[in-house]
């Protein structure tokens, strides 16, 4: 079952807008340069959003009404989606295997060659704005220039067909991710047998690290071939253990790669422990009175570090290259949350600012985003301080691992009673909680702790000035 | 054309038939001698107009009820009633009905009793697909992770998934040959060659041969691969399937030249096993005898997620094993204008490039027969023209030989279709009823028209068409099995509910065309299949699911009577 998309016109000039169904006679007359736009088209009543599964044309391909260019995947079946219009498919600005919301451009279509630079500008300020958002993107390759601007010649076969006319050889693998890395070929050396350009070239020069043996490797070993040195990119391999009999081996998810990458980087930051114990039950007073109204301890406690880093900038601050302090001009409180599989510190942005109600609202949203994994980037990696605490579960103190790009990080235990004793010798039952923070002493003190500490304990101790 | 006018007059109620057949057909115990693991039909096989072939029968004398033991004696004057040239999975059905018409029968083999099928292609292909399958299965981390299971780089050995294929042919071809001994089948070695009419001599080369003669003869001799001129095969780095099956290595990139069948379950299974693939087609399009939408959605399944490129609309114009220390190096020239297009250099290549007929040393010359493209020559009985286009008489060519459809099965059927006529039995074998199939993850399968070639016979017929779909994706059995790709496809006439084609492709589609193969060989409508019943929840409902899904315009008759309740 085929469906057509919907498309809409947009002109270069928008007063020239005409609706989709004008009739082809009067457009030949206008010479207007013309670029349409493919939509994700809704493919069922349900469908918000819809995968390209594959494209059926190729950037350069000449499409004619009627013809599939793309197939999407509902949520109920693939069906090919058709054009309503001649043209030449100018630009895919969602690739293979991607998602879109339904409406959303998926690809723009030129009515003649001479509108293809103009579409292919603009689907790069499309796509960039889409990905801005994301993690930061790699630098983006040279323009592919020899890719597809002979658009003189007739399009011949389907895209692989077309290889350099240069003795470069690559394999079909090392096609397929060169593709989806965006790594011109023409840069990178062959390393392969007879000098081909294999998979692993095209990591290396897409700078992805290979996460499992090169999948030829089983065959080159049949092959009584003495197998490849140890793939390119990956860090020198680590004493391997015996393994214990009957151990299994889980490898990392994305998420777990990330917090074992995070963590040995930690390794190369000079980091110090200053401990202090704080007596809670204010808070604790505190806490049940605003409890009803959906603060949590751990927005309490956010916003009492926040408080006490406005006084304290240099707490706050980080040390990026080893040479000088950065002051950060906000300070947003990371939280370290465990999650199904792993930990994510989603991060209250200008804590020290915002009022514990408004913090308490943002904190519920931030969990729910995380444990429903859809965080973005900018809610879980502009942390400035980071808080974390293992007091529900009885942990008394512990201490944490500093984050990378972080001046410090505050681990805290659990509220106990406690017999002390004050200075007059009176003894008596209070509610001591220990705080531990570890900090990156290129930059931050033991004083400086002590003092920052200080203010903390007495922000706790007197936690009116929490709730102004 | 007899086969579509019988399926509109068809008549044949379940009740009807099974009533009065079950006693004409020969019993179907004896089971041991059909364990053989090859398509085979324990029915006699009746793929065409029912209501004609049950009237021949029930005037014909019940001759063949006996339980068949033993081989029958031969005709007066003959040593033998049939001799049977070639051994393979044709030449095999045949033999076993023959002896189950109570023939005296024979078979000349001059290599190995099972033929391509057994020893060289269908089989031995199968085992290397089940590993490959599974190594895909174990490969897939995302697949996994869904269903909740890890494992963790899963590896092979190559010389096991080797022995596995080897072992399972050598399993196979005991069972056929066994299956002919117990039936009493002669089986005589060497190589066949027709002298005359009516006349065959045998014998191993360097041997005295031995003459026979037999009232009949059927030349079973089958294909070769077919090598194109200019591609030069060592045996290691350039082979054919035949080199391929043993799995000898695992080359890191191979070039496939050819996306048929052959191809592309050799594509699954090199990149199951970690290969590269570069796939080499003539044709401006891949996989170009599958229906076109099943082509374009197994090219989306089966080729663009995997590690393989392709090439299409050039030919192999020069291929140079490897030697000296250089790789494999393939010359590709534009089909259509003959220019170079591109040089490959790769580290092995298949000739997947189909099949050739095999009939050297057969003595056709001595009968003035000639063969067409390597052909026989045959009518629509199989029996084999001479070159004037005159019926040779008593001389019939079944299976690869005669070109007609180059599949296992369908040499068993044309076999049995022969002896059929031999026992005076009229028989025509509907070839629009047999169903293929290619066995890559997810399978490939389907029976009678494509849907150009139903549209192109409509259009010259006048009637109408429809197409009708089904997705796996909304099957529970599929999804359960987390393998929800897939498509279904019916071609049907909406006027009579005649069944012209079904395409599948997805899990187990092998398995589940039989249901739309037997109702066209059976003449069963749309109308009437659909109230048949599958068990939930099973893939078998996507064909279900198919048949309700077709439209049929009102007034198209049952040719069933409506099922009564008991």
């Amino acid at each position: 079952m085929a469906l057509s998309f919907s498309s809409s016109l947009s002109s270069s000039r928008p007063l020239l807008r005409r609706p989709a169904s004008a009739p082809r006679s009067s457009r030949a007359l206008t010479v207007q340069a013309k670029i349409r736009e493919i939509f994700m088209p809704a493919l069922s009543s349900t469908m918000t959003e819809g995968k390209i599964v594959s494209w059926v044309k190729s950037e350069g391909d000449r499409l004619s009404k009627g013809e599939s260019v793309v197939v999407v995947e509902s949520d109920k079946a693939d069906m090919d989606v058709e054009t309503f219009y001649d043209g030449i498919l100018a630009a895919i600005v969602v690739p293979e295997g991607e998602s879109a919301p339904v409406g959303a451009p998926i690809g723009l279509l030129a009515e003649s060659e001479d509108e293809i630079p103009l579409a292919k500008a603009q689907a790069q300020s499309q796509s960039k704005s889409e990905t801005q958002s994301q993690a930061p993107p790699p630098p983006p390759p040279p323009p592919p220039a020899a890719d597809a601007s002979p658009p003189s010649s007739p399009p011949s076969a389907p895209a692989p067909a077309t290889v350099a006319s240069s003795r470069t050889v690559i394999t079909p693998y090392a096609k397929k991710l060169a593709k989806q890395n965006k790594v011109d070929i023409a840069t990178v050396v062959g390393t392969g047998p007879y000098g081909r350009i294999t998979p692993s070239d095209i990591e290396a020069a897409a700078g992805i690290q290979t996460k499992k043996p090169a999948p030829a490797s089983p065959a080159s070993a049949a092959n009584g071939v003495a197998a490849a040195p140890a793939a390119t990119g990956t860090p020198p391999a680590a004493r391997v253990l015996p393994e214990i009999p009957g151990s299994t081996v889980v490898p990392f998810t994305t998420m777990q790669s990330a917090v074992s990458k995070n963590m040995v980087e930690s390794l190369s930051v000079p980091a110090f422990r200053v401990g202090y114990p704080v007596t809670t039950d204010a808070l604790d007073a505190l806490y049940e009175k605003v409890k009803p109204k959906g603060v949590t301890m751990t927005v309490l406690l956010a916003k009492a570090a926040a408080m006490a880093l406005a006084q304290h900038p240099i707490v706050n601050a980080s040390c990026k290259d080893g040479k000088s302090f950065t002051y950060n001009s906000s300070i947003n409180i990371a939280v370290a949350v465990a999650i199904d599989g792993g930990l994510i510190t989603p991060v209250l942005q200008d804590a020290d600012k915002l009022d514990i109600y408004l913090l308490s609202q943002k904190w519920k949203e931030l969990v729910k985003k995380a444990r429903s994994k859809q965080l973005q980037p900018n809610e879980y990696n502009s942390g400035t301080f980071t808080l974390s605490n293992l007091g529900m579960f009885g942990v008394d103190r512990f201490d944490a691992i500093l984050p990378p790009g972080q001046g410090a990080i505050m681990a805290v235990g659990a509220s106990k009673p406690t017999v002390m004793a004050d200075s007059e010798g009176f003894f008596s039952v209070k509610s001591k909680m220990l705080v531990n923070v570890t900090a990156d002493h290129r930059i931050i003190y033991g004083a400086d702790l002590a003092a920052f500490l200080q203010t903390f304990a007495k922000i706790i101790e007197d936690p009116d000035n929490l709730t102004l | 054309m007899p086969s579509s006018i019988s399926f509109s007059l068809s008549l044949a109620s379940p009740a009807i038939s099974s009533g009065s057949h079950s006693a004409l057909q020969p019993p179907s115990c004896n089971s041991a001698l059909r364990f053989c693991g090859l398509r085979r039909g324990t029915i006699p096989f009746r793929a065409v107009n029912p209501v004609r072939s049950w009237r021949a029968r029930k005037t014909s004398p019940l001759r063949v009820s006996a339980v068949i033991s033993a081989n029958g004696s031969p005709s007066k004057g003959f040593d033998y009633d049939l001799v049977i040239i070639g051994a393979g999975v044709g030449g095999h059905g045949a033999a076993l009905h023959a002896v189950e018409q109570g023939l005296k029968t024979a078979i000349i083999e001059g290599d190995v009793i099972g033929g391509t099928c057994v020893n060289r292609g269908c089989v031995p292909s199968k085992a290397l697909l089940a590993v490959s399958g599974r190594m895909r299965e174990l490969q897939d981390e995302h697949h996994l992770k869904t269903l909740g299971l890890q494992v963790s780089a899963p590896e092979y050995d190559r010389q096991g998934v080797a022995d596995h294929a080897n072992n399972l042919a050598l399993k196979i071809r005991n069972n056929l040959t066994n299956s002919l001994k117990a039936l009493g089948v002669d089986i005589l070695t060497g190589v066949g060659t027709i002298v005359g009419p009516q006349k065959v001599k045998y014998g191993k080369v360097g041997f005295s041969e031995t003459e026979i003669t037999a009232k009949d003869i059927i030349i079973a001799t089958g294909s070769v691969p077919f090598i194109p001129k200019g591609i030069e095969i060592d045996g290691k780095t350039v082979f054919t399937s035949d080199h391929a099956l043993k799995l000898e290595w695992v080359p890191e990139w191979i070039a496939i030249v050819g996306s048929g069948y052959i191809g592309l379950e050799f594509s699954d299974v090199y990149t199951a096993l970690g290969s590269e693939v570069t796939f080499i087609e003539a044709l401006d399009q891949l996989m170009p005898g599958f229906d076109p939408e099943i082509g374009k959605l197994a090219q989306r399944i089966l080729i663009n997620p995997r590690k393989i490129d392709y090439f299409t609309g050039v030919f192999a114009n020069k291929i140079t094993p490897a030697k000296d220390g250089k790789p494999v190096r393939i010359e590709l020239i534009d089909a259509k204008t003959k220019e170079a297009k591109d040089t490959l250099e790769v580290d092995a290549a298949l000739i997947a490039t189909g099949r050739a007929p095999f009939t050297k040393g057969l003595g056709l010359e001595n009968i003035n027969v000639v063969t067409q493209r390597g052909f026989v020559p045959v009518n629509e009985h199989m029996q084999v023209l001479d070159a004037n286009g005159d019926l040779v008489p008593n001389l019939y060519c079944i299976g690869d030989a005669n070109g007609k459809m180059m599949l296992a099965h369908a040499a068993s059927a044309q076999g049995i279709s022969v002896v059929e006529r031999v026992c005076r039995k009229e028989n025509v074998l509907n070839h629009l009823s047999i169903p293929a199939a290619c066995f890559t993850h997810p399978e490939i399968s389907m029976v009678g028209l494509t849907e150009p070639q139903a549209r192109d016979k409509a259009e010259q017929n006048g009637f109408e068409i429809r197409v009708a779909k089904t997705s796996f994706k909304a099957n529970t059995k599929a999804l359960a099995e987390n393998e929800a790709e897939g498509l279904a496809k019916l071609i049907y006439r909406p006027d009579t509910g005649e069944i012209l084609g079904v395409h599948i492709l997805g899990l187990h589609a092998a398995d589940l065309v039989h249901e739309a193969s037997n109702a066209i060989a059976l003449g069963t409508r749309i109308q009437d299949i659909k109230f048949a019943v599958h068990a939930h929840p099973t893939l078998s409902e996507v064909l279900d699911e198919l048949f309700k899904s077709a439209k049929l315009n009102t007034g198209a008759s049952h040719s069933v009577n409506e099922p009564v309740a008991a």
